[in-house]
């Protein structure tokens, strides 16, 4: 027999949990307004660009593109990431941060192993995209590695960014390792341009290295030449994101240090 | 006499309002153990993360091997090491990978052969191609014992390294550290809130309370101070605050 008692006990169990944790809040209303904002936009760009036939075929490759570049800067964002929840998960992190080791040669390590998500995935999608819809990724010759790069890079700040959130506010922010990535996504322009966006948000998205990549992925697919200056802007974005994150890493690695915060994680 | 590889002066540290270490001093020497003993909340745990550079001090200062934590952190961490029951290994890997892997960030040259060397040491040779996270908590501790002395360190931290074993481990754990006193001489800070482990391991013992040091000497000497049977005695007349009545 069901008891009420002991449903509403558990409940009240998880709506407390709620209440008292404002990342899970914000999770409640984040992944719905993300999915709206980015299907929303990709619903306008279809139709401002897909006219006849080959605007709707130019509009899937944009897709299938912006689908795979898009893994680059996911993937690297959870090697630095998800490393770090590794050693948090595995009681860990007390003995890597004890031992003598630079947080720079901590970073670099992380980073590394984002490298060799996005190489792994990246090999994988390739073939995919080739064999399922013909798609050649190689088609953007010397500018594949610069996207790559560039997205890469963000996908380090970005991983930097989430680890400081979940060293200051501990497991309570986890799941900000999977949420920062899709907070950038709708001004990232992955699957529509940038002039889709309305004004506000059309200057943050040329704020961000990404929204600069996936336009000029987009120039490259519609026949048009690349431009060095977008690439370039993107690289020196990046180079500025990176620096923050590391700076912001450094500050918070300081305040978890004062207020026990390293061991309170390990610990709990 | 030897200077001391361990120097903690005049340390507090507070959270917030609540102070965990309230201006201890303590100094530690190659081949001496010294124990930490105190009631949960004392703050032996606070002073070993602020030794091993977890958490800052608020104030005071820590040096080790005549050099001072905050300037010299990557030289002293490469002589020292700890084993606490608040990190285990990775449990998805195996143990000799563990080890391995923590010997090249200790820097250990031939990390292989130092790995099979501390297994035989430990008796755990045979846990070598075991998943960490299968172990039991006797040969985890045992693992963490062994990653504690890959780099050979020059001051050893063990915090509470007996707990939660069986009488058995617990011996062996003890003869454990007392051969490497013997054969090695690094400077020990060991915490426990077993009374024989203090006993048979600790040349002299440190009574924290509150933050501060309550007492200090051998575990005769401070038996004999508050007028206990035993050390066990004077710990749970010290955890009821029935010291106070004793020193007035």
């Amino acid at each position: 027999m069901i008891r009420p008692a002991t449903i509403l006990a558990l409940v009240t169990r998880q709506v407390l949990l709620f209440t008292r944790n404002p990342v899970r809040a914000f999770e409640l209303f984040f992944w719905p307004i993300v999915q709206l904002m980015v299907w929303g936009f990709v619903t306008q760009f279809l139709q401002q660009h897909s006219v006849g036939e080959d605007g709707f075929g130019r509009f899937i490759t944009f897709l299938i593109g912006g689908i795979i570049l898009w893994d680059a800067l996911f993937r690297s964002q959870q090697g630095v990431a998800i490393s770090y929840l590794e050693d948090v998960w595995t009681r860990n992190l007390l003995n890597i941060f004890a031992a003598p080791i630079r947080m720079t040669e901590y970073l670099a390590a992380s980073f590394t192993v984002g490298f060799l998500r996005v190489l792994v995935t990246a090999a994988v999608l390739a073939a995919i995209a080739w064999f399922a819809y013909a798609f050649d990724l190689f088609q953007f010759r010397w500018t594949l590695v610069i996207y790559y790069g560039n997205l890469m890079m963000f996908g380090w700040a970005l991983g930097i960014l989430s680890i400081s959130m979940i060293l200051r506010w501990g497991h309570a922010a986890e799941s900000l390792a999977w949420a920062v990535p899709f907070m950038v996504q709708p001004f990232a322009c992955v699957f529509y341009g940038v002039d889709v966006l309305p004004g506000w948000m059309r200057a943050v998205a040329l704020a961000l290295p990404p929204a600069h990549v996936f336009e000029g992925m987009r120039e490259v697919l519609a026949g048009e030449p690349v431009d060095p200056g977008r690439l370039a802007l993107a690289t020196g974005l990046n180079v500025l994101y990176l620096l923050a994150a590391g700076l912001l890493f450094s500050r918070m690695f300081a305040i978890a240090r004062k207020r026990g915060l390293l061991v309170k994680a390990a610990s709990s | 006499m030897d200077a001391p590889l361990l120097t903690v002066d005049r340390i507090v540290k507070r959270f917030g309002s609540f102070t965990a270490v309230d201006g201890v001093s303590l100094e530690v020497r190659g081949g001496e153990t010294v124990g930490l003993l105190g009631v949960n909340g004392a703050g032996k745990t606070t002073l070993m993360n602020m030794i091993l550079g977890l958490i800052t001090p608020s104030e005071g200062s820590i040096r080790s091997f005549g050099l001072e934590l905050e300037r010299h952190r990557l030289e002293i961490l490469a002589r020292t090491n700890f084993c606490t029951t608040y990190a285990t290994l990775p449990g998805n890997l195996k143990v000799h990978h563990n080890l391995e892997i923590f010997a090249r960030l200790y820097g250990v040259k031939h990390a292989r052969e130092k790995v099979a060397e501390l297994l035989e040491l430990l008796e755990i040779t045979r846990l070598a191609d075991k998943i960490t996270g299968q172990l039991s908590a006797g040969e985890s501790t045992r693992v963490n014992l062994a990653k504690a002395l890959l780099n050979d360190p020059d001051l050893l931290l063990l915090d509470e390294p007996t707990a939660s074993l069986d009488p058995d481990i617990a011996d062996k754990v003890r003869k454990l550290v007392r051969h490497v006193q013997r054969s090695r001489h690094p400077a020990i800070l060991y915490t426990s809130h077993n009374m024989r482990d203090i006993e048979e391991v600790c040349d002299r013992i440190l009574f924290l309370h509150q933050g501060r040091i309550l007492a200090e000497g051998t575990a005769d000497e401070i038996t004999r101070r508050f007028e206990g049977r035993n050390l066990d005695e004077v710990f749970i007349k010290i955890a009821r605050s029935e010291i106070e009545a004793l020193q007035s």
